[in-house]
């Protein structure tokens, strides 16, 4: 019977680690729980889900049709928006949603306790292809029938503009997609952003980068602020750069911006034990996954110090995790040929150096 | 903001102090002839091993340690893109200015000489710096026999009953030329495995740089640290002696502020002749130790000087007493080096981290020269060496040329030849020496030059700097990068409240500052005081108990400064140009010497307006 199939695993639960259900970001959280790391409370609508749902809705053939048609994005989305409107979920996954949900509320204490609803897509963090970004996330979502609500929409944004044009770039069949759904308690984010277990900019794997703005962590992915800037080596977890940026605006909420007031904007979102309390998570959590990672966190306004760092997700980076190294002098040379051509190009010539000299 | 520091001869000679330049070889100051070139050069200040303005003997110094590192650099090892450095002396201070190879067809010539030049002495490294250690002990007890004594009315009888026809008054000639020979031989030998040292470290430099972009030097260097080399034998020797003293219950006679009963009483019991013993075994070689750099004969040795160990002996002691623990974090620091080294490595793919060992090992190997040559150089030889003019002094003074001993100090090595002749010829023909009332007015003219010269400091460099600096020497051994250099072109009008230099070892500090010119007014520095300076000895190790930081004038990654304050565990910011002249004993500043940043705290100096 479909009860036995889980449409919905809290993170705490160990199948939820299974990223073929759940989706990098969904498995990635299960095993964050499991590996006692902060992350806020939440369950994952799973692929099955998604698979029932698209079987329910006769749509798994009809979309395989539509992309080998070679139809433009356009169309397809036009199409897929309209479709995609008139269906329903099966009763069986919602009924799992909401009882999922009810136990989330009694967990935190909290009736309508407002979550965050992201997708997760089973192909999303395969190597070299993050759909990072490329999907909505809502925040604050409240009550039962908003959450259902907000799950079928991110079924919907599988469909949109800017995730077709982007699978069909890489080459991603997207009836290959498997879509699980991320519900998370939302956190109420004094200050919020990325970290990197790597430079993203020079791939310096002795360093970890953190960039943060005040309030929830949209206005840092979207790009809407200068971030605050931490640099932190990974080697003796010493904070070696910090520049503040320039922080205009903050969610409060999911629901939109706010102005941040002259004085707060220049000001440093997070303190010294802050950044190296998520270093040191970030530090842990590439030892224990075994690849530079990619993390979401927050500071929680509500939780008392030293124990306010929440993490969102985590997963691994994928830019300069894809690289193969290359290590700095020619195995085959010999020391002798390495120093020769390190002191020759200690001085360099006229013609490169003289430029502004 | 200026884009070159001023020529030469724009620069009047200090009040008092005109007419400098007839003091040293002509070779040493700039010139009308030379304008040209000296003006189209940049030249920097080597307070390093000249913290003060070098009298006209002195100034010989700056022959030996430049004719070193040309020929081994240009000639012997044939460095593919430096020649040496040149070398002037600018109001009493010594300059240099790297000499680059750009031509990429000459580069890659001298290249492959370089190749098979340096590569033969890699390869044999241990047993080449075996035979190195011997020709320097060898080197010093050859200086050691060299004497100088006065001239009897009449050549001993054993001239003549020995059939040996030369007068002994000869050898006070020959012998000067043996002393200035030596000496520049054992310069020549300071320099054989110097270069490829930095070679070593430069590609273990360029391999971290290049496998982790963002690391720091200091990171580097604080995986290549040795623990255990020689340099910090003498420092240990007091540590000892002052355990020793409290072991053997004779602690009490020991004193920071009066050693000179010290060695008497300790003499007077059974105790405190056990103590002398060991004192007296650890003298030679291990206070053969300059206070200082070893570079001007004003400067004391331990042996010279004996309150400088007994006070430091005295003040370990006190601190044994106290209940601290003052041995050197030996196990610390090794133990903070693995982990650094282990959690670095562990970041590598295995191709890389066998590079990452093969070139550590290689920097392991060589840096005992690196620390170590010094000893052998500087304070062996420069002991023995500075003593033997010590005794020349005496010789003229003897034969009543000079009134004073330290007054040769103030004839060029030059002028001094033509003295000897004049004083050895003169006793030989029966005639008072005929320059002698001309060298009297001249040494008290030069008197009075060379206490202006030195009342100033030196500014840090001349003429028109690189677009880069990338001469090996000067990046890693002084600190001279092009961004120190652009910091010393802008901040001259010292408006800001922080300035820079590159961090020499880690941590942060707050405290008043102790600025000192000289090892002599070592005493005066404070417990939690942070010590400024044009640049520290390594033999400055007693202060670095008593210093809660360090802030130098000169000096780069791989600075003796930096090296000692690293192995003591001491936060220090070196090579930052102006500590010296910006700062005022009394004022309170924070050391960064994670960023290499000195911050000024208030505005207010302390009630000490006085500089050491």
């Amino acid at each position: 019977m479909s009860v036995m199939t889980s449409h919905t695993l809290a993170f705490t639960d160990e199948a939820a680690r299974d990223v073929s259900q759940t989706g990098g970001k969904g498995a990635g959280l299960a095993e964050m729980t499991g590996a006692g790391l902060p992350v806020a409370p939440g369950f994952v609508v799973t692929a099955s889900a998604y698979h029932d749902f698209l079987d329910a809705n006769d749509l798994r053939t009809e979309i395989a049709e539509l992309l080998a048609s070679g139809a433009d994005v356009t169309t397809i989305e036009a199409h897929m928006s309209e479709r995609l409107a008139s269906t329903t979920f099966p009763a069986a996954i919602e009924e799992q949603v909401r009882v999922q949900y009810a136990a989330l509320c009694d967990q935190v204490g909290l009736a309508n306790v407002p979550v965050a609803v992201r997708s997760s897509a089973t192909a999303e963090d395969s190597a070299g292809n993050s759909f990072a970004g490329e999907f909505e996330t809502w925040v604050d979502v409240a009550g039962a029938d908003s959450v259902v609500e907000h799950v079928l929409r991110c079924y919907a944004s599988v469909f949109t503009g800017r995730v077709l044009d982007y699978a069909i770039e890489r080459g991603i069949d997207l009836a290959d997609v498997e879509m699980a759904v991320v519900v998370q308690k939302t956190v109420r984010a004094r200050a919020a952003g990325v970290m990197f277990t790597l430079d993203p900019i020079s791939g310096d794997r002795s360093r970890i980068v953190l960039e943060a703005s005040w309030g929830l962590g949209l206005a840092v992915v979207g790009g809407e602020v200068n971030p605050d800037r931490y640099v932190v080596a990974k080697v003796g977890m010493a904070i070696v750069e910090q520049i503040a940026g320039d922080k205009h605006l903050e969610y409060r909420d999911g629901h939109g911006t706010t102005e941040v007031a002259p004085e707060r904007r220049t000001q440093l979102c997070l303190t010294d034990e802050e950044v190296l309390a998520l270093a040191t998570l970030g530090k842990q959590i590439e030892k224990h996954n075994g690849c530079p990672q990619d993390i979401e966190f927050a500071v929680d306004e509500d939780l008392p110090k030293g124990a306010n760092i929440i993490l969102l997700q985590c997963r691994p980076e994928t830019v300069w995790g894809a690289v193969q190294r290359k290590p700095v002098f020619d195995s085959g040379a010999g020391v002798m040929s390495w120093i020769t051509g390190t002191i020759s190009g200690a001085t360099s010539t006229p013609k490169d150096r003289h430029s502004h000299g | 903001m200026n884009d070159r520091f001023p020529y030469f001869h724009e620069v009047p000679a200090p009040a008092g102090a005109e007419g400098w330049e007839s003091m040293y070889p002509y070779f040493l100051v700039p010139s009308e002839e030379t304008r040209e070139e000296e003006d189209s050069r940049f030249w920097f200040a080597d307070t390093m091993h000249w913290s003060r303005g070098a009298h006209p003997l002195d100034s010989i110094g700056a022959e030996a340690v430049y004719l070193g590192a040309g020929q081994n650099s240009t000639r012997i090892f044939v460095l593919p893109t430096a020649l040496g450095l040149d070398v002037r002396m600018m109001n009493g201070y010594v300059y240099i200015s790297p000499i680059a190879v750009t031509d990429p067809d000459e580069i890659g010539r001298r290249a492959e000489h370089f190749q098979e030049r340096a590569g033969f002495y890699y390869q044999n490294w241990d047993e080449l710096y075996g035979r190195w250690k011997d020709k320097m002990e060898a080197a010093v007890e050859s200086m050691r026999t060299i004497s100088f004594p006065p001239l009897g009315e009449l050549d001993p009888i054993e001239v003549v009953t020995e059939g040996r026809g030369r007068s002994t008054s000869w050898d006070i000639i020959a012998n000067y030329h043996r002393l200035i020979d030596e000496f520049f031989v054992v310069w020549q030998h300071h320099f054989e495995f110097l270069n490829l040292g930095y070679g070593g470290y430069i590609v273990f430099f360029q391999f971290c740089k290049g496998a982790f972009p963002q690391i720091s030097d200091q990171e580097i260097a604080r995986m290549v640290a040795g623990v255990d080399v020689l340099a910090f034998r003498p420092d240990d020797e007091l540590r000892r002696l002052a355990q020793l003293a409290i072991d053997l219950g004779v602690d009490e006679v020991l004193s920071t502020e009066d050693t000179e009963p010290v060695l008497a009483a300790m003499g007077a019991t059974d105790a405190g002749r056990r103590w002398l013993k060991e004192y007296d075994g650890a003298r030679h070689p291990w206070f053969n130790y300059f206070a200082e750099y070893g570079f001007t004969h004003d400067q004391d040795t331990w042996n010279t000087n004996p309150a400088i160990p007994l006070r430091n002996i005295a003040r370990y002691a006190d601190r044994l007493a106290a209940g601290e623990d003052i041995a050197r974090p030996v196990e610390r620091l090794r133990a903070e080096r693995d982990e650094l080294v282990d959690e670095y490595r562990a970041l590598l793919t295995p191709e890389e981290a066998a590079q990452f060992d093969e070139l550590l090992n290689l920097s392991r190997t060589v840096f005992p020269f690196i620390e170590e040559h010094n000893i052998y150089v500087e304070h062996w030889t420069h002991a023995v060496f500075f003593e033997k003019l010590r005794e020349l002094g005496d010789f003229l003074v003897a034969a009543g040329f000079t009134s004073q001993q330290d007054d040769i100090f103030h004839i060029n090595r030059f002028e001094l030849d033509t003295v000897l002749f004049d004083v050895v010829e003169s006793w030989a023909i029966g005639v008072s020496a005929r320059g002698k009332k001309r060298w009297v007015k001249e040494i008290e003219r030069r008197r009075g030059i060379m206490a202006a010269l030195q009342a100033q400091s030196a500014p840090p460099a001349y003429g028109v700097p690189p677009a880069e600096v990338t001469d090996p020497f000067a990046v890693m051994n002084y600190g001279v990068t092009t961004e120190r250099v652009k910091d010393w072109l802008g901040s001259s009008d010292s408006e800001s409240d922080t300035f820079s230099g590159i961090p020499g070892g880690p941590g942060v500090v707050e405290g008043p500052v102790r600025v000192l010119r000289s090892e002599k007014n070592l005493e005066d520095l404070q417990q939690g005081e942070i010590l400024v300076a044009p640049i520290t000895a390594p033999s400055w190790a007693a202060a670095f108990s008593v210093a809660t930081g360090v802030i130098t004038d000169i000096g780069g990654m791989m600075c003796h400064a930096a090296i000692v304050c690293r192995e003591y565990g001491i936060p220090a910011v070196v090579g930052t140009g102006f500590a010296t002249s910006r700062l005022t004993t009394g004022q309170r500043v924070r050391v960064d010497g994670n960023t290499g940043v000195v911050t000024l705290l208030d505005d207010q100096p302390g009630q000490s307006g006085e500089d050491g």
